[in-house]
């Protein structure tokens, strides 16, 4: 019994809590882009950057706080930094969108000339995040580092194997749901949300209802600033701040948007996790695990490990070529890019 | 206007003297990237020779030599040669101290340093590939290679009754080098290798790559990495899921900053670094800590302090600054037979040297070429203790 025990333990502490931790964050910078893709029809390859952006914001906030001796005990000071992150990174976002966007919306452009201005959005932003903090590491979690250290839950199970919790891992998970509780409540029951849908429904339609068209675009990216600053965040807290890293978190997540149906916020969210846990699960030696399951006579000599961890990346690949040549809507039936 | 041309011919002979009394030396070190909390102290020991012999008024009828830093980068190869160009075109520097990172040092060799005959003497580049490299006699180190490295680490893991490990290197040549020497010596001695996986520098997570060398069942992780770089975040990430307690370290990640960090976390954790036992030993670490640089504290500081110590020896001997001459003087001033110079001393061997005499450097470090251009070294056996690297024992 205590092997299985262990074993399961040992699948949890390198599989799930990382998956899950990672699905959660995939998803909530998915969620930025399938709203932008269902209010304003393209698809914005600046989201990393916008994560990059609002994560420096809330580090020099941060700094600054932490200065000023104000700390929040045992959570990390970032915390506190965040609302203001979100402001200036909404700003941002609605300044872009007033000198960018909206000529070419009230030209009536292709879906297509758009994608192409955000990437140099996408450019411009790249820059102007190693201009505020440069292009170096930066470590700003502070407070308790474990939620559930390994001494503790060895202590208290009696196990072999320890399961950790670090904090970022719980603030992630905890975060997370709050968000897309939020946001599922706010498109579904109130009158702004409704607007917004019937605008990504039926442009027309919604116009004629006497809907306001800009101020469903403002709310947009206001929603998008939020969710992409707390995605960047919890990032940055998980697996520390590298302005690098967030431009190569755009691969998996629009393979997540275009998994779970592109302009379907709960496929979002599918998809972040089907993403995150294919690429741990496909990259992980289950050898460990099976010593603890198998008897001891069957018990494997190999690592037991279907791709080396070299392949992480190609994994989003794959099951995003997969997806657009079996089912090209994703799981919830989205739009075709 | 006759005035005026002979005011001028006369400024111009004056600016030509004072550009004739200084004598440039490149600094080639990855001041950015996986060594960058290193590269500053070894460039700061490296420069410390220079002023040495600056100072002293010896050196070639009071010639001052003035070191010009370059950042190589450590990891980028073309950065690397950039650089390396920079310096020997530009700056016309007579001969390098440099490079730092073993991968960047066969760029900058093989592209700038053997094509245009400028003498490279790396303190730090440790693959055992450099040994063989088409450096036509210019390149030369004074960091041992780690053909030797990973026999020593290998012995001192067996000696402690560790049967079975974990290995994981940085995916470059210097990664590569190490582990597949410290492999096979490992094996030669009866111990059994449960995993040798790579990783790349410079991601934001390792929790896939420390999940699979958890995995394997060993007890205690090899590192052969870089201190700023992936080895810490492979280190980091094992502590914090609990996969491992102790780390058996090479050079690479055997500094102050580490332990630092991590040092109370990882006691009982063990190295090697170059270093050792060495005549020349406490005149180094007399004026390395006369100018706030810690001897012990970290690696290459030593070996640093003697690449630009003879590099201005062999200056002296060629009795020019024309970069085939030094090359070719650099094995007389740093193989006995000759008067022993120690580290400080530099003064006197520039006279010996005026004077006619046969000098032997000895330096910081010992050193003696070989034919290939590389040193024998010997090794410092490094412990965590009280959540700072020990000196144990040498090698």
């Amino acid at each position: 019994m205590t092997d299985y025990l262990n074993a399961l333990v040992v699948f949890a502490n390198f599989v799930f809590v990382p998956a899950l931790t990672y699905g959660c964050q995939l998803a909530l910078g998915s969620l930025g882009v399938t709203m932008i893709y269902s209010v304003l029809r393209f698809s914005n390859f600046a989201q990393g950057e916008t994560m990059a952006f609002g994560t420096v914001i809330t580090i020099m906030v941060t700094w600054g706080l932490q200065s000023m001796g104000i700390t929040l005990g045992f959570l990390p000071t970032a915390l506190l930094a965040l609302p203001i992150g979100i402001l200036v990174t909404a700003l941002l976002l609605l300044a872009t969108d007033r000198y960018v966007y909206r000529y070419y919306r009230t030209k009536r452009s292709k879906s297509i000339t758009f994608v192409m201005a955000s990437l140099g959005v996408m450019f411009i932003m790249n820059g102007l995040v190693r201009l505020l903090l440069g292009p170096n590491d930066q470590n700003f979690a502070d407070g308790e580092r474990f939620f559930l250290s390994a001494d503790a839950f060895r202590a208290w199970s009696g196990l072999d194997e320890a399961l950790v919790i670090r904090t970022s891992q719980a603030l992630t998970i905890i975060l997370a749901i709050i968000l897309v509780a939020a946001l599922f409540w706010f498109l579904q029951r109130t009158k702004t949300g409704k607007a917004m849908r019937a605008y990504a429904d039926n442009e027309n339609l919604a116009l004629l209802s006497g809907i306001n068209p800009d101020r469903i675009v403002r709310i947009t990216w206001i929603i998008t600033a939020a969710l992409a600053t707390v995605a960047g965040v919890l990032y940055g807290l998980d697996k520390g701040y590298k302005p690098l890293s967030y431009y190569n978190l755009l691969l998996p997540i629009f393979a997540a948007v275009i998994v779970g149906g592109i302009g379907k916020p709960i496929g979002a969210i599918v998809g972040g996790f089907i993403i995150a846990f294919s690429e741990v699960i496909v990259t992980y030696a289950y050898k460990k695990v099976l010593t603890y399951v198998l008897p001891t006579d069957m018990a494997p000599d190999g690592l037991v490990q279907l791709l080396s961890t070299e392949y992480k990346f190609a994994v989003s690949f794959v099951i995003l070529v997969i997806v657009l040549l079996v089912k090209p809507t994703g799981i919830f039936k989205g739009k075709v890019l | 206007m006759k005035k005026l041309l002979l005011a001028t011919a006369i400024m111009a002979s004056l600016t030509g003297v004072a550009i004739a009394d200084d004598v440039k030396v490149g600094v080639l070190m990855g001041f950015t990237g996986p060594i960058e909390s290193l590269t500053p102290n070894m460039a700061a020991s490296a420069e410390l020779a220079f002023k040495e012999v600056s100072d002293s008024g010896a050196l070639l009828d009071g010639k001052k030599i003035v070191p010009v830093r370059s950042d190589s980068s450590c990891v980028d190869a073309a950065a690397a040669t950039a650089a390396a160009e920079r310096l020997v075109t530009s700056e016309k520097v007579v001969a390098l101290v440099g490079a730092s990172c073993s991968g960047e040092t066969t760029a900058v060799v093989n592209n700038v340093a053997a094509p245009n005959g400028v003498l490279a003497i790396s303190p730090s580049a440790t693959s055992p590939a450099l040994t063989s490299i088409a450096d036509k006699g210019f390149f030369f180190r004074t960091a041992p290679s780690d053909a030797r490295q990973g026999e020593v680490l290998a012995q001192i893991v067996k000696d402690r009754g560790i049967n079975e490990v974990a290995i994981t290197y940085t995916n470059n040549d210097y990664g590569k080098g190490l582990s597949e020497s410290f492999s096979k010596a490992y094996e030669k001695l009866g111990g059994k290798i449960a995993i040798n996986a790579s990783h790349e520098d410079g991601k934001a997570d390792y929790a896939a790559e420390v999940a699979a060398l958890a995995a394997s069942g060993a007890k205690d992780l090899v590192v052969f990495g870089y201190l700023d770089q992936g080895g810490k975040g492979i280190v980091q990430n094992a502590l914090d899921t609990g996969a491992y307690k102790r780390f058996i370290l090479a050079d690479g990640m055997v500094g102050e900053k580490f332990a630092a960090d991590l040092g109370a976390k990882i006691e009982g954790s063990f190295g090697t670094m170059a270093g050792g036992e060495y005549e020349g030993a406490d005149a180094w670490n007399k004026i390395a800590e006369g100018a706030k640089i810690d001897p012990k504290g970290g690696p290459y500081r030593g070996e640093s302090y003697d690449a630009a110590a003879l590099i201005s020896l062999a200056m002296q001997a060629a009795k020019s600054t024309d970069r085939a001459a030094i090359q070719a003087k650099i094995k007389d001033v740093a193989n006995a037979p000759g008067e022993k110079i120690l580290p400080g001393e530099l003064a006197k061997g520039l006279k010996l040297i005026a004077e006619g005499k046969d000098v032997d450097y000895v330096g910081a470090t010992n050193v003696e070429f070989d034919d290939a251009g590389d040193v024998p070294g010997s090794y410092r056996e490094m412990e965590i203790k009280g959540g700072k690297f020990e000196s144990m024992k040498i090698h």
